[in-house]
């Protein structure tokens, strides 16, 4: 399977372009993670902690949220129209080319 | 002063592991932790979600598995100091270390093995201007002595299950009570739900959703808050206002305690996890290494051979040889013993 391209701009604002496996079933946290940026998941992706809260800055039409995850993003911090936990996103092949950005630190 | 041989800072998975594999080579343990029970993440974040990597259990839920590991370690009779974070260390000149907590309890011991994962867990604080300034002066994080509430206005802002306990908890104390959340949904206990419903048909107590705090007022100690809902402002005069919004974990006042840090992970070497200082040792998710994985399983792995490496550290020279429970058996601190039974064989 094809790696597909997603870029992050993380909290300094300098964007990563980041190859992204879409056969590993990862998501964005994780994938983060791989490439030691600055998210640390803490919860272990369960939509615990928003330590992997991001915005979407692209246009990509991505799965709706689950209710879990907006229960997370209604408690956490600097949250905006465009919030996504990380955790929450699974990587795949029509994600090519999304753009996201990390949302500050609590 | 509380006296052990091994102080285990954290009460999780790896740090109740290692009070069993210290009993085998009879060593005492003391353990302290920030939250009010023992488990870490595992009883604070995540207690009814199953986890599938455990060698040996297919499946178990983390709360499970919290309660097998202090069964599994009982009768080596851990000492537990809850509810109090580590803060300062302080080494005597014979060698062993006194650890001073929050509260100001003082553990002495000639170990100290941190296994504190992510760190303590510290409520989240919203990121509200000035909001340090009212801290303990109208505004906590949490609740200690719910006393202090009596006869006063209230706002508790959150919508899990530790803002819907509270907020059912003080309609009984507080003058006022008013509950702000984000959105209309509260994802704590569906009979909490219930209950809240029931004072709010009560008018007992004030639901505000969904509702966002923007502003703290006040001069000398909080006086009131500013809201928006649904695209309204609206002031409310409040003696106290309590965001409730979960914890998270910090490395907090171990990262000054003359340790290597590595990516906010304590470094160690793999020989027997011990940190640059020598007799405190870091194990499970709070230490790193090359080719560290943070697994509960690899925290066991760590806190075995921490506990080797322990004794030799305690007891120096003393040999020591490694025993397998299936032939020894278990002698418990408290007198007990377990062991397997014989084989009975019998002559024709």
């Amino acid at each position: 399977m094809e790696d597909i391209t997603i870029t992050i701009k993380d909290r300094d604002g300098k964007a990563h372009d980041l190859l992204a496996p879409t056969d590993m079933a990862m998501n964005i946290m994780e994938l983060c993670k791989s490439y030691a940026l600055p998210v640390e998941g803490t919860c272990g992706g369960m939509a615990l902690c928003a330590s992997c809260q991001c915005y979407v800055l692209s246009d990509h039409t991505l799965p709706p949220s689950t209710d879990d995850e907006e229960a997370m993003l209604s408690e956490a911090f600097y949250v905006k129209e465009n919030s996504r936990l990380g955790c929450q996103l699974p990587i795949t092949k029509d994600m090519d080319g999304l753009v996201l950005e990390l949302a500050p630190e609590y | 002063m509380i006296e052990t041989d091994i102080l285990i800072i954290g009460a999780g998975p790896t740090g109740l592991f290692a009070v069993f594999e210290a009993g085998l080579l009879r060593m005492k343990c003391h353990l302290i932790d920030a939250l009010p029970q023992p488990g870490g993440q595992c009883s604070e974040l995540y207690p009814k979600k199953p986890i599938y990597d455990i060698p040996g259990s297919p499946e178990i839920l983390a709360g499970d598995l919290t309660k097998n590991l202090l069964k599994q370690s009982e009768q080596f009779q851990p000492g537990f100091t809850l509810g109090e974070r580590a803060d300062t260390i302080e080494k005597l000149e014979d060698g062993s270390f006194i650890v001073r907590t929050n509260k100001g309890t003082e553990h002495k011991a000639k170990v100290i093995a941190i296994a504190g994962g992510l760190g303590s867990f510290e409520p989240r604080k919203p990121p509200l201007e000035g909001i340090e300034k009212y801290e303990d002066k109208g505004v906590n994080y949490f609740i200690k002595n719910p006393e202090i509430y009596r006869d006063k206005k209230v706002v508790i802002a959150g919508g899990g299950d530790s803002a819907l306990d509270w907020s059912i908890y003080l309609t009984d104390i507080a003058k006022e009570v008013k509950l702000i959340h984000r959105r209309n949904e509260f994802r704590g206990a569906l009979d909490s739900v219930e209950k809240l419903r029931e004072l709010k048909n009560e008018g007992k107590i004030e639901i505000i959703t969904p509702a966002e705090v923007d502003a703290l007022h006040g001069a000398e100690k909080l006086e009131g808050i500013t809201i928006s809902s649904k695209g309204e402002e609206r002031e409310i005069v409040t003696d106290h206002f309590i965001p409730l919004f979960g914890l998270s974990p910090k490395l907090g006042p171990i990262a000054n305690w003359g340790l290597e840090i590595e990516n906010n992970a304590i470094k160690v070497n793999t020989f027997d996890y011990q940190t640059n200082v020598p007799g405190i040792y870091a194990i499970g998710d709070v230490n790193t290494y090359p080719g560290k994985l943070k697994l509960i399983l690899c925290g066991f792995h760590e806190a075995t051979l921490m506990c080797q490496s322990a004794f030799q550290h305690i007891n120096p020279g003393k040999r020591n040889v490694l025993k397998y429970t299936t032939v020894s058996g278990i002698d418990g601190f408290d007198g007990s013993r377990k062991e397997a039974e014989k084989a009975v064989v019998e002559a024709i």
